[in-house]
């Protein structure tokens, strides 16, 4: 395992994450090590087809130790919760913490798009964001991390060379100056030790 | 970008909506910001100019300009049938429930390019009741509503609109419906006979009287709260006792403060019924509803 030496010293107050081909397996094994104390919000993009049902939601939602929804609109974004983009929709962040949705045009060929809920949360949680890319097959999410990190945020990364599909961690490695490139199994208990740290030197 | 200058391109934004306010009387201040931020943001890069005061500047100054800002804040495109199982619901559920009206009076509030208004227009001729319907689709944009009337769109988008006409529950061929040349569908103009297309603003303007049903997807997303329950209650006044109410698959009234105004009838397709009269009032608006 190598980390970069950084210290850890502000509490960050949410995470964001994106993925698409590959998703399924990539969340489980994300989501399975955050523990029941985990107090940040996570918000997250997959990459899904228009009519899908609430089959992934359910899913996760029984390996996670957190409360696991879809993303509703005007919903308070809340510590201790997951919250997954519904598809064929846009998930956003507002200034007031609240999430909303669009049918505006696909994004990176997307809808949901990783960008753009990237590009949002960004603005709202500024240097107190996480942003995580998994695996995926396209690009979306890149220019979403940038402005992550534009805003003080911080980039995490799976490992390409072991990601089911490598171009959108590739890419986002690509485009931006990541502050983490981790194995899939490691991204979770990295999370974890996110929360709530004081000091705490990777 | 740092904090500072994001502070102050929102502050950019509050000042250019109120501008487009006090020019043009277009209420966009009680929608959601990061929606209406991205598409502003967009015309900026698309324009070539450097921040939002100077796109203040250019709008007040430039009509011309604002109309294109303008159909960048209201064009919603959607797909013929978007949701099938929404119309199926309204084909089972809904319909039904009408049938027995002498007339329909139907609202497409917000209803852009129209994809929406002519998949109602198509589901109405298959059950048989189009005749005895009147079709009201409204838009606060002009240009857009143009565009709906012709009823012209890409052949690109045919192979989707084919397949969520047929998961919508179609009985015929969707081919039937349109007519295609180059690279454009053109829908049958017979859709067209009993739907009228007008100017109406969901923010400034008042009930569009007694509706049997309303149908209103994926606008009030675009809405902050009070500007929601604002809509609902217009919804409300609009229609008869009885009357339906229909939203986009990830919206709802329950929330809001006309809440008990309605009841459920589709909860999974967003569909509700305003229920009817229990007083003096209610009942003179019932006797005009039936009519």
């Amino acid at each position: 395992m190598q980390f970069t030496q950084k210290s850890v010293m502000k509490r960050y107050e949410a995470v964001v994450m994106g993925v698409s081909t590959g998703g399924l397996k990539a969340l489980e094994t994300v989501l399975r090590q955050l523990p029941g104390e985990f107090s940040l919000p996570v918000m997250i993009v997959q990459h899904r087809i228009a009519h899908s049902d609430d089959f992934l939601c359910r899913f996760l939602g029984g390996i996670c130790q957190l409360k696991v929804m879809e993303a509703e609109e005007k919903r308070m974004v809340k510590n201790g919760h997951v919250y997954i983009a519904p598809p064929d929709y846009h998930l956003q962040v507002e200034m007031d913490r609240t999430l909303s949705l669009s049918v505006d045009p696909p994004v990176n060929y997307s809808r949901p798009s990783v960008d753009v809920l990237f590009q949002t949360a960004a603005e709202v949680f500024q240097d107190r964001l996480v942003g995580v890319i998994l695996t995926g097959a396209n690009r979306d999410g890149s220019l979403g991390l940038a402005e992550i990190k534009r805003l003080g945020g911080l980039a995490v990364v799976q490992d390409p060379d072991t990601a089911l599909a490598p171009e959108m961690p590739r890419s986002a490695i690509k485009t931006v100056s990541v502050d983490h490139v981790l194995l899939l199994e490691d991204i979770g208990r990295f999370l974890a030790q996110l929360d709530g740290s004081d000091t705490t030197t990777w | 970008m740092t904090t500072d200058d994001l502070d102050i391109e929102n502050m950019e934004l509050e000042l250019l909506l109120n501008a487009i306010y006090m020019k043009y009387s277009f209420d966009f201040r009680g929608y959601s910001r990061a929606s209406i931020k991205r598409r502003i943001k967009h015309r900026l890069s698309m324009s070539g100019l450097k921040t939002i005061s100077d796109m203040q500047r250019e709008i007040l100054y430039y009509p011309d300009f604002f109309n294109t800002l303008l159909q960048d804040l209201s064009i919603n495109v959607t797909e013929m049938f978007r949701d099938p199982s929404f119309y199926r619901a309204l084909r089972k559920d809904v319909l039904p429930e009408l049938r027995d009206l002498p007339h329909i009076k139907i609202w497409h509030a917000g209803c852009s390019s129209g994809e929406e208004v002519y998949s109602m227009a198509i589901l109405l001729k298959e059950s048989g009741l189009y005749q005895k319907c009147r079709i009201y689709a409204t838009d606060f944009d002009e240009t857009v509503l143009t565009k709906a009337k012709e009823g012209v769109y890409p052949v690109e988008r045919l192979k989707s609109y084919t397949r969520n006409y047929q998961e919508a529950g179609g009985l015929e061929s969707f081919a039937d419906y349109y007519s295609s040349r180059y690279d454009l569908v053109k829908l049958d103009k017979t859709l067209r006979e009993n739907i009228l297309f007008s100017s109406h603003n969901l923010v400034t303007d008042g009930a569009f009287g007694e509706m049997n049903l309303i149908v209103c997807r994926n606008v009030l997303i675009y809405f902050n709260r009070d500007l929601q329950d604002h809509v609902f209650k217009l919804f409300s006044d609009s229609l008869c006792p009885g009357g339906f109410l229909c939203l986009g698959s990830k919206e709802t009234v329950q929330l809001s403060t006309s809440a008990n105004a309605f009841t459920e009838v589709v909860k999974k397709e967003r569909i509700y019924r305003k229920k009817e009269a229990t007083d003096g009032f209610q009942e003179l608006q019932e006797d005009s509803c039936v009519s």
